[in-house]
């Protein structure tokens, strides 16, 4: 057995196919296995044709699908799926098999759930009624854009909103479809950051000098260079479960002899459980004090590499402070216990707020400082906290401590590195745009509220200091997070029934979420067997790819792609041509390849591809080392911070904590200068402390589903159903067996689910995994569903005003019956 | 004979092999040729504040294991339930009168009834596919390529012979032709510490 083994030969096969050699998918390793795929499997053998089409889920990965087809009583039909065949089980030429999601995808296709027919609010209900009027297209298209044009006349473009969704965007042109269509109208707010990683998409600007993401080393570096790999809440084996990305690349680094992987996580993932050789399981929000007791036996021991962080960053002690601030303000100050606290954060101090004891977090921290290279890889579940900033920047600080940063085998800390895409996507027309305001992707809620007074330095706005208007217009496309995705969903459903605040809400998927219920016009997107797409990898490693997607079968019922319904719309506003650009779907997915073509190495004939279905290719750098550049010559390669440096103490963030000001400011609601632990609003102490609601309530990502996406499904739900995840001896205290209907509530709200009682997940902490659809029986205020957001708090990380939906407390009891 | 080849030490228990056999054979939700175990235990120390696991999780994917000694064919009264001469146990539908007393007797669960049909069904190595040069759909699905097929000698030359890891039951009883690469924590079906975590609607 020899799944991704890098052996020399491979790697060597691999680096030949990186010069220029089209022989990247060989036969070789397939020997040693008994039953590779055949490359000539082609499943049902009475299938009139097989299509390439993928699953587009927002996990991360992406999967290319083979898509059957037959024709049933005159009508083609979906009759099977078939996995990815064009690669092997080699690590640099791994064939991309999609997971249990992916593989379902036929019963997403012909769901009941599918929207039909374009529909509009019944006339004289009240929004969330769930009455709905059957409508044409032509009508639909006229709605929205008489709609649309009231607007913008009304209070201008800052007013209409395509919010954040995942559902249906990850392919070259429907992601973009909707902001290209309000571009090419007069304009839209626009959001900055997501729901993955809001508080390190804007930490990272201040840390290493750039809004977004600064991936490590990939772990493909690691199998290669690596002696230890740390996955610091990063959990590739329920996340990212794709045969061709992060399932496969970790699984194969843990079969690397010589790589030992610490993983290190409230719950035992299935990462813990298949691929650590030691699980540390921490209280959730609690992550940058165990970072600081780390620090602090690495500098007891001498072990932290001074002569890094005197040439490649600012902050770490008072030799190497920006001028004009106090003393005593450094990184090294703070863990001695010369700061404001005046605490030293020895290991006994972090284990009372981690949960780790003190023993467990030292030779933790000999093992780091003793060890090279070590590549730490962050997730994003701890960066989704009250304290989230100074949590993913804690992180980032240890790898810096610890000389890791730049070199082959390290890391800085951030989520395993990747080759981006080279694809190219429909354009946005994001110039067209005639205003320049942002929000937080988290602050459409409050837009909708009170966006009139929304300011830069008390909501976030970017772009200009204030918002003029209250938003008005809102679109939301394969987007559940109305309903299921945003935080405290019973909150949003009252303030979306409030017309007189948001005048129209459009919702536009393939499937009747439970955010659909709250719109006034409903519109039925077809899913990507229907239609012409080209689908990138994400974050796949060093192994990205394009793959082909064909429509398989004609749009169902009355459905069309957002494409097609964005045309009929800009008919509708007399931007026709300018939308389209006198091209058809199909013209656009022929002429975005050809402009990839120019990028990407060796990419066949459009006609080609359609046969090939999946292009693999590669850095011409090699493995992802990340930052290595800058490690070779900072003054060179300058980070965009202010003094050029990685900035552990950020002097922007420090003048600001003087000028920011909170909205219901809670326990936590500053800016820290340095990636300090912050105890915030529910956080571990207050968790610890008891009281009325002394669980953690976390909603970790699961293996059933992406967010939402195939949530509703019997197949799905039957394979993988929901379920809280409680600790045997929580469940024992309160009289809780295995299966038992729990009731889990707060202030906030109340979820009825079974219990799953496990030792999987630490004492005191619970999970409602994210993303099942909120079930809401209204007269009973109960969610049957169990959407994790039903409890989750409202209130925004202070910087970065990103969802903080991992910071909840609730209490559980059994439901007697 | 015919068995199939299991990797414990792979996989991460997404059920992709379950899916795909659903797909592949049309099942109705409930049907599952192929599940997957989730097998969990350990205790946790706590210290004060602290505390520390001790914990294991691994997940074993079963569907139906061929045996050399088919308990499902010995109760059946009507002899549908029978073993071709490739060792593969399958059902003939046109004998079958869905009594279940092969669901009954067989520790893993392999027969399967089908409401939609009111007979006994289960896993037969996708004989379609094997007759056309082509891996049963659960193998060739494997995200993680957790699972292999083929003449159990072949097998077992190239993975060994475990197959007695708990919650199976022991081999000795059934004689599987299944072989297991166990998980590194994985015990013996005899001296097993750990319970199935799955839910009981996932059964």
């Amino acid at each position: 057995m020899s799944v991704g083994a890098m052996s020399r030969r491979t790697f060597n096969k691999w680096a030949g196919a990186v010069a220029g050699t089209t022989a990247l998918v060989g036969a070789a390793g397939w020997e040693s296995r008994h039953a590779a795929t055949p490359a000539a499997a082609d499943g049902l053998a009475s299938a009139d044709r097989t299509v390439w089409n993928a699953c587009i889920v927002n996990c991360g990965s992406r999967c290319p699908l083979r898509v059957q087809v037959k024709s049933v009583d005159g009508e083609d039909r979906v009759v099977r799926l078939l996995p990815d065949n064009t690669g092997d089980d080699e690590l640099m030429t791994r064939n991309i098999k999609a997971c249990v999601r992916g593989r379902n995808m036929r019963e997403r296709l012909y769901s009941p759930d599918r929207i039909k027919y374009p529909m509009k609010r019944k006339e004289g209900t009240k929004r969330g009624d769930g009455e709905w009027e059957q409508i044409s297209w032509d009508e639909a298209a006229t709605l929205f854009a008489e709609k649309l044009k009231g607007v913008y006349e009304k209070y201008g473009p800052e007013a209409v909103h395509r919010m954040y969704g995942s559902g249906t965007w990850n392919s070259h042109i429907n992601y973009k479809v909707m902001w290209r269509l309000l571009n090419a109208a007069g304009g839209q707010l626009m959001y900055y950051g997501n729901y993955s990683f809001s508080q390190l998409h804007t930490a990272n600007k201040y840390h290493y000098g750039e809004y977004g993401e600064s991936p490590s080393n990939s772990f493909e570096d690691s199998i290669e260079n690596s002696k230890l790999l740390v996955l610091w809440g990063n959990n590739p084996q329920e996340t990212r479960m794709s045969g061709g990305g992060a399932l496969f690349t970790s699984l194969a680094a843990s079969r690397k002899e010589g790589l030992k992987i610490i993983v290190i996580d409230p719950i035992h993932s299935d990462t813990a459980a298949l691929l650590a050789d030691e699980w540390i399981a921490l209280r959730p929000g609690s992550d940058a004090a165990l970072v600081a007791g780390i620090v602090h036996v690495l500098l007891e021991n001498d072990l932290h590499d001074q002569k890094f962080l005197d040439k490649y960053c600012v902050g770490f002690d008072e030799k190497h402070m920006p001028d004009g601030v106090p003393k005593n303000l450094s990184y090294r100050s703070y863990i001695e216990g010369k700061g404001a606290d005046g605490v030293e954060k020895t290991p006994e101090w972090a284990a009372e707020i981690t949960g780790v004891p003190a023993d467990t977090i030292r030779e933790l921290a000999l093992e780091l400082g003793n060890t090279s290279p070590v590549n730490i890889t962050q997730g994003w579940g701890l960066q989704r906290q009250a304290n989230g900033e100074a949590n993913c920047r804690a992180v980032y600080t240890l790898a810096a401590v610890l000389g890791q940063i730049g070199i082959p085998g390290g890391g800085n800390g951030g989520r395993d590195g990747y080759f981006w895409p080279l694809s190219e996507s429909l354009p946005d027309l994001a110039d067209d745009n005639t205003t320049e305001a942002q929000i937080s992707c988290f602050g459409w809620l409050d837009a909708i509220q009170f966006g009139s007074t929304m300011t830069e330095t008390q909501d976030g706005i970017r772009g200009v200091e204030k918002l003029s208007t209250d938003l008005k217009f809102l679109v939301a496309m394969g987007s559940n997070v109305l309903q299921s995705q945003h935080a405290d969903v019973q909150q949003v459903r009252e303030i979306l029934k409030d017309e007189s605040k948001l005048e129209f809400l459009v919702y536009i998927d393939n499937q009747f979420t439970r955010s659909a219920e709250m719109a006034d016009l409903v519109l039925p997107d077809c899913t990507q067997f229907e239609r012409w797409d080209l689908v990138p990898s994400e974050y796949t490693g060093d192994m990205t790819y394009l793959l082909m997607c064909e429509p398989a079968v004609e749009p169902l019922y009355e459905s069309m792609s957002g494409y097609d319904m964005c045309a009929l719309i800009a008919d509708k506003l007399g931007i026709k041509d300018k939308y389209t650009e006198g091209r058809s779907l199909q013209e656009w997915t022929e002429h975005l390849y050809e402009l990839s073509r120019e990028s990407i190495p060796d990419l066949p004939s459009f006609e080609e591809f359609r046969k090939q279905g999946v292009h693999r290719y590669y850095s011409p750098d090699g493995l992802t080392v990340s930052m290595k550049d800058f490690r070779k010559d900072p003054k060179a390669n300058k980070l965009e911070t202010p003094s050029g440096l990685i900035e552990i103490f950020s002097k922007d963030l420090y003048e600001m904590d003087k000028t920011w000001t909170f909205r219901n400011k809670r326990k936590g609601d500053r800016i820290a200068a340095l990636p300090e632990f912050i105890d915030t609003w529910e956080g571990p102490l207050e968790a610890s402390a008891g009281g009325k609601y002394p669980i953690q309530l976390i909603g970790h990502h699961f293996k059933g589903r992406t967010h939402s996406t195939y949530a509703n499904l019997p197949h799905s739900k039957a394979l993988h159903p929901q379920v809280l995840w409680i600790n045997s001896s929580d469940a024992a205290e309160r009289g809780i067996k295995h299966g038992d209907m729990v009731e889990v509530f707060n202030d906030r709200g109340r979820v009825h689910i079974p219990a799953r009682v496990t030792p999987r997940i630490r004492p005191g902490v619970a999970s409602l995994p994210q993303g099942a659809w909120f079930n809401f029986e209204e007269k009973k205020g109960i969610d049957t569903g169990g959407a994790v957001n039903t409890l989750s708090s409202l209130h925004p990380a202070p910087l970065a005003k990103g969802g903080a939906q991992h910071t909840s407390l609730a209490q559980i009891k059994k439901v007697e019956d | 004979m015919l068995g199939f080849y299991f990797d414990q030490s792979a996989c991460n228990g997404c059920k992709a092999c379950s899916m795909a056999c659903q797909d592949k054979h049309d099942l109705p939700v409930g049907v599952q040729w192929r599940r997957i175990y989730e097998y969990t235990g350990g205790t946790w120390s706590v210290d004060g504040a602290t505390a520390t696991p001790n914990i294991f999780t691994y997940y074993t994917s079963i569907s139906c294991n061929h045996c050399d000694n088919p308990v499902c064919v010995e109760v059946c009264p009507t002899t549908a339930m029978h073993r071709d001469d490739d060792g593969v146990v399958s059902v003939d539908p046109d004998k079958c009168i869905g009594c279940r007393y092969c669901e009954w007797v067989c520790s893993y669960s392999a027969p399967q009834f089908n409401p939609d049909k009111g007979i006994m069904t289960k896993c037969d190595l996708c004989a379609d596919y094997r007759a056309e040069g082509q891996n049963p759909a659960c193998v060739d699905a494997c995200p993680s390529r957790a699972l292999d097929w083929g003449p159990i000698d072949e097998l077992r030359a190239q993975y060994g012979d475990a197959s007695g890891i708990a919650p199976l039951p022991n081999p000795e009883v059934t004689k599987p032709n299944l072989v297991i690469t166990p998980h590194k924590k994985a015990q013996s079906w005899d001296e097993g510490t750990g319970s199935v975590a799955n839910q009981t609607s996932e059964m």
